[in-house]
């Protein structure tokens, strides 16, 4: 069996404190293996997002132990898990969240300058022709379509070849078939590079596509 | 770190938004400007006072002296002309001068000079070198100001004293005079034999005497005050050199830049609390992309060098753009302010001061923009997925501590460069805290009390124009700082110079006397009282003046105070004369405030003395002392039994020294009349036969004090504006760009109320709502800041009331809400012109 790129042990998010404290997650424990794929279903509320945020180092767990890469997160300072972030972790969000004052190049640009790898350009431009957009690649994400601005946060994604991949609903935003083409594209640029994927979805026909679906009902596994 | 991605990312992210970044640049620019542009006015000043400073003097040495030189002090003055390569002389006094052909009169400085003078600077007049034409007893020269008020020509007439003279020529420009001076206190020039001819030097004149030196340069003048300081003294002379004149010049004009430079402080103060505000805005609108590149990987410090670089950036930009703005608008200040100072100012580019604006654009940029700037630090990259805002509070963060600290340290320190000492900057940063202080507090007061106390039952539009003032990202702080400042500026500078023109005009309407006859003899005295009354105006005061000087304070003469100063008696006392005069009760304007006031003593008694109390303490006498004065060369001992406080702002006759009844009926005396004309013309009248029958008298009207007091306060108040409407221009460019920025964060809303079906003239009327609201309370608190500066001013500058007129206050009130009202409401009307859903696709 491969080997563990995420681990999640018995981990608990609560916010708050003493009587007033809410815990969103309880005693969440799972592991995923390198290159494949799971997906976290649950209705509003349950906290898909959350536990999205704390196995991606956005946040931090309550108490329990989450290993990235055998990289305990829990306790590390901000700035370090920004460095295990842009060197381990990609991230699809469902408001797409380009940066809107650089253009699409750019856009995909950005994690391989953070990294500093030199001549990023031609790498970033062959990352928007395999997502259909290397003629758009000096437009701003204002003048992007949804389905398009999803492609080039897709193409960000895999900039820094991932070792683990987010993703909040990808397809959220989008009209029916539009939500298919950057599904398609999702599973195939992540099966190409070999990624672990992790979605949050309410849709379980997408969550059916993954190697494995985590299903969370009020906070807890079920 | 990264700095050449730092530098990328902030270049990427300023290119969408450069037009407002360019708004924030402005709320600077002016301010930066305005210090430029001063500085570079005072670097050029001191070279010009530099450069022209023996023309200042136009002498190496000047002595002067207020009484006429005996015997030793001519003998010194000699002494020194010996070695002078030129000596000239001259005496002053004032008097009325007549024009022949208009029969019009006016209080002049008559100044008699002998050839040559001035040694050194330019003479301006018409015709060239006419000062030369004096050796012609019957010339006269005068003030060009005087030749335009009375509209006289040359060759025209003039009577003066007993003599007419014919005009010579007009005087544009002298040694060490201003125009302002020329125009407010105008001179005749005229030989020192002529002005013998006119009689009007007589016993009890009060006359300047001037010796001027041109001296060699071999001659040791750096260290004649010093070298001969007990000779001056005992000789009662004051010596000015043009190292000495230039150094006072300086700091008469150092006062000056040092205000206008304070505004120009003010303004940028004005200006870095707009660029703050601006960029707190920048910061909440930043904070979705600040999260995804620390999603991506970016660090807090990396993130938040991408917009500290951009403020960095455009604040050298805003300091650049200032510096030659400043340098620019320093070619108009010679032409404000030639009137006031007494060298040929000339414009020149400053380096010093364009460095200075550079490096101040930078420094004010990165201080005010760092404190919101702070808060990218703290955004979560969990921001991507859901809004977390956790912004510590602002006391809690060391780094904002830290940066507050840094900024109030450094205001001062700024503050300190442009004042004289730790007291005035201290008093200044105060003074600034306590204004900025107010406006804040009012703010959030507003915003607090509208939320506490919201009243529910208003007409919707109300409500919501109401609801602007407290709802999270409003305008309300920014818009009632930049507004209140620029009101309280402009409203206290509008009090002063009512306050100090009401006074006067009170003097005025109180039935007081407001036409002063004096230099009358007393041969005159009946027939002039007589005069007065055929012209129906009643002598409402009538005051015998003595000259005299006092040789021994309590047996000590003036050599004996200089050799010993632990006697604690000032030299002072016994230079110059003194008008004093005699009565058995004290005026109006006197309280007496230690010993006891006699009023009446028998001839041959001791004579009584009350002395004024600033004048006793500063020449060191108290009650009980005794005096030995010379009455026109009589030696008459007396006794100081009482001190009196004087109001010296009534238009009355007031003096250091009073002597009780009986002490000096016999001396040689000349008297005071005071009258109350009902109108200019009959104090015009009075004044035309005044000076045709009575040559030497002199008058002066109140009605022509006020009007030259309106000038002066017109021309000050012109330049005082120029400089102070840089920060009111600055508070405009802050309310627009606080305005635009509102805008923004507005505009959605608006637009999903048009979409819900608010017409335009519903979101018209909630935008008026909130900016009559936000002017309204911006224009009460700054007059409240200038009606409480004008009342400082006036108990501890002016010793005087100050109660606004109603009318100014109204005015002022009504202008800025108009202009905010005006500039809030079509600034955003204009963006709602858009069709709706060209607004939505825009955003």
């Amino acid at each position: 069996m491969s080997k563990a790129i995420l681990r999640v042990r018995n981990v608990t998010k609560s916010y708050g404190v003493g009587e007033s404290a809410v815990t969103v997650l309880r005693d969440i424990d799972f592991s995923v293996a390198e290159g494949t794929s799971l997906a976290i279903v649950g209705p509003s509320g349950s906290g898909k997002t959350t536990l999205l945020g704390l196995c991606a180092g956005l946040d931090q767990s309550t108490s329990g132990d989450i290993l990235l890469n055998d990289i305990a997160l829990n306790g590390l300072h901000e700035d370090k898990l920004a460095a295990v972030r842009n060197a381990y972790v990609g991230f699809i969000f469902q408001n797409f969240q380009l940066l809107p004052t650089l253009t699409a190049l750019e856009n995909v640009m950005v994690p391989l300058e953070l990294r500093g790898v030199r001549n990023n350009k031609k790498t970033a431009l062959e990352l928007l022709e395999k997502v259909g957009l290397g003629h758009r690649s000096s437009h701003y994400p204002s003048q992007l379509s949804g389905g398009e601005q999803q492609r080039v946060a897709l193409a960000r994604a895999f900039a820094n070849r991932p070792k683990i991949l987010f993703a909040d609903e990808p397809t959220g935003n989008l009209d029916a078939e539009t939500g298919e083409l950057v599904e398609q594209l999702l599973f195939d640029l992540n099966r190409s590079a070999g990624t672990t994927l992790i979605l949050v979805t309410h849709d379980l026909e997408l969550a059916n596509k993954t190697d494995r679906v985590l299903s969370l009902k009020g906070g807890v596994m079920v | 770190m990264n700095w050449q991605w730092i530098f990328l990312m902030a270049w990427r992210d300023s290119r969408r938004s450069r037009s407002r970044l360019f708004l924030y640049v402005t709320s600077i620019v002016l301010g930066i400007s305005a210090f430029v542009a001063m500085d570079t006015f005072k670097t050029n000043l001191n070279s010009d006072i530099d450069a022209q400073a023996a023309g200042l003097l136009g002498a190496d040495l000047e002595l002067s002296s207020r009484t006429a030189p005996q015997k030793e002090t001519r003998n010194f003055i000699d002494s020194i002309a010996k070695h002078s390569s030129a000596m000239a002389k001259e005496e002053r006094f004032v008097s009325m001068l007549r024009f022949a052909k208009s029969g019009e009169s006016r209080l002049i400085q008559v100044r008699g000079l002998s050839a040559g003078y001035p040694f050194y600077g330019d003479v301006q007049s018409e015709p060239q070198h006419v000062l030369n034409a004096l050796s012609d007893r019957s010339q006269i020269v005068l003030d060009n100001e005087l030749m335009l008020q009375f509209q006289a020509e040359i060759g025209d007439s003039v009577q003066l004293g007993n003599q007419t003279f014919h005009i010579a020529g007009k005087l544009m420009k002298m040694a060490g005079r201003t125009g302002f001076a020329s125009s407010m206190a105008p001179s005749a020039f005229l030989s020192l034999e002529a002005m013998q001819a006119t009689g009007l030097k007589q016993a009890g004149s009060r006359v300047d005497y001037f010796y001027y030196f041109k001296l060699p340069s071999s001659f040791p003048i750096a260290d004649f005050a010093q070298h001969h300081e007990e000779r001056l003294e005992r000789y009662q002379l004051s010596s000015a050199t043009v190292a000495s004149t230039k150094a006072n010049t300086g700091r008469s004009f150092a006062d000056v830049t040092r205000f206008m430079q304070l505004v120009g402080f003010a303004a940028l103060l004005l200006g870095a609390i707009g660029i703050s505000s601006s960029v707190h805005v920048y910061v909440q609108e930043k904070m979705m992309t600040v999260a995804t590149l620390r999603c991506l990987g970016a660090s807090a410090k990396k993130t938040f060098a991408v917009f500290f670089v951009q403020f960095a950036v455009i604040g050298t930009f805003a300091g650049t753009i200032g510096a030659v703005l400043g340098s620019l608008l320093q070619y108009l200040l010679p032409t404000l302010l030639q009137e006031f100072v007494p060298v040929n100012l000339s414009a020149a580019i400053s380096w010093a001061a364009i460095v200075q604006g550079i490096v101040l654009g930078l420094g004010i940029a990165i201080l005010f923009a760092a404190l919101p700037l702070t808060s990218i630090r703290k955004v979560s990259p969990l921001n991507t997925l859901r809004v977390a805002r956790d912004t510590a509070p602002l006391l809690k963060d060391p780094l904002r501590l830290a940066i507050i600290a840094l900024i109030v340290l450094c205001l001062t320190l700024f503050a300190r460069l442009q004042l004289e000492d730790w007291k005035q900057t201290i008093f200044f940063v105060i003074g600034i805290a306590l204004t900025f202080g107010a406006l804040y507090g009012t703010a959030r007061g507003l915003m607090f009390m509208v939320s506490r106390f919201f009243p529910q039952q208003w007409p919707y539009v109300w409500r919501q124009g109401l609801a602007n003032l407290f709802r999270p990202q409003n305008q309300t702080t920014v818009v009632i700082l930049a507004t209140g400042f620029g009101t309280a500026l402009i409203a206290t500078l509008s009090f002063v110079q009512e306050m100090l023109l009401k006074r006067v005009e009170l003097g005025n309407a109180q039935g007081q006397a407001n036409v002063v006859l004096f230099d009358i003899q007393p041969a005159q005295r009946e027939a002039l009282k007589s005069l007065m009354l055929n012209e129906k105006m009643p002598v409402m005061e009538e005051v015998p003046i003595v000259t005299l000087q006092i040789l021994r304070i309590n047996g000590h003469d003036l050599p004996a105070v200089i050799a010993d100063s632990t006697l604690g008696y000032s030299a002072r006392a016994f230079r110059g004369e003194i008008r004093a005069t005699y009565r058995d009760s004290l005026a109006d304007s006197e309280t007496l405030v230690g010993g006891e006031w006699v009023g009446q003593v028998q001839p041959k008694d001791t004579a009584q003395v009350s002395l004024e109390e600033g004048y006793a303490e500063r020449i060191g006498v108290k009650v009980g002392d005794t005096l030995l004065l010379n009455v026109q060369g009589l030696p008459i001992p007396a006794q100081v039994s009482s001190l009196r406080r004087v109001d010296w702002n009534r238009f009355q006759t007031n003096f250091r020294m009073v002597l009780a009844k009986g002490s000096l009926e016999r001396a040689p005396q000349f008297f005071v009349l005071m009258t109350k004309a009902p109108d200019e013309a009959a104090s015009a009248n009075l004044q035309r036969k005044v000076v045709r029958e009575f040559p030497n008298v002199s008058v002066i009207d109140l009605h022509s004090l006020i009007a030259t007091l309106g000038e002066i306060l017109n021309q000050i108040g012109a330049v005082i504006r120029f400089i102070g409407s840089f920060s009111i221009l600055t508070g405009i460019v802050v309310l627009f760009a606080s305005l635009m920025i509102s805008k923004y964060q507005r505009l959605n809303e608006y637009v999903l109320l048009r979409t819900i079906g608010a017409s335009k003239r519903q979101i018209g009327q909630i935008l008026l709502a909130e900016y009559l609201f936000l002017g309204f309370f911006s224009a009460i608190t700054g007059l409240g800041i200038a009606i409480a500066a004008t009342n400082t001013l006036a108990i501890y500058v002016f010793e005087a009331t100050f109660i606004p007129s109603a009318v100014v206050v109204t005015g002022f009130l009504l202008a800025v809400v108009v202009v905010c009202v005006v500039i809030g409401v079509f600034n955003s009307l204009s963006s709602l012109n858009k069709p709706t859903l060209e607004i939505l696709r825009e955003n």
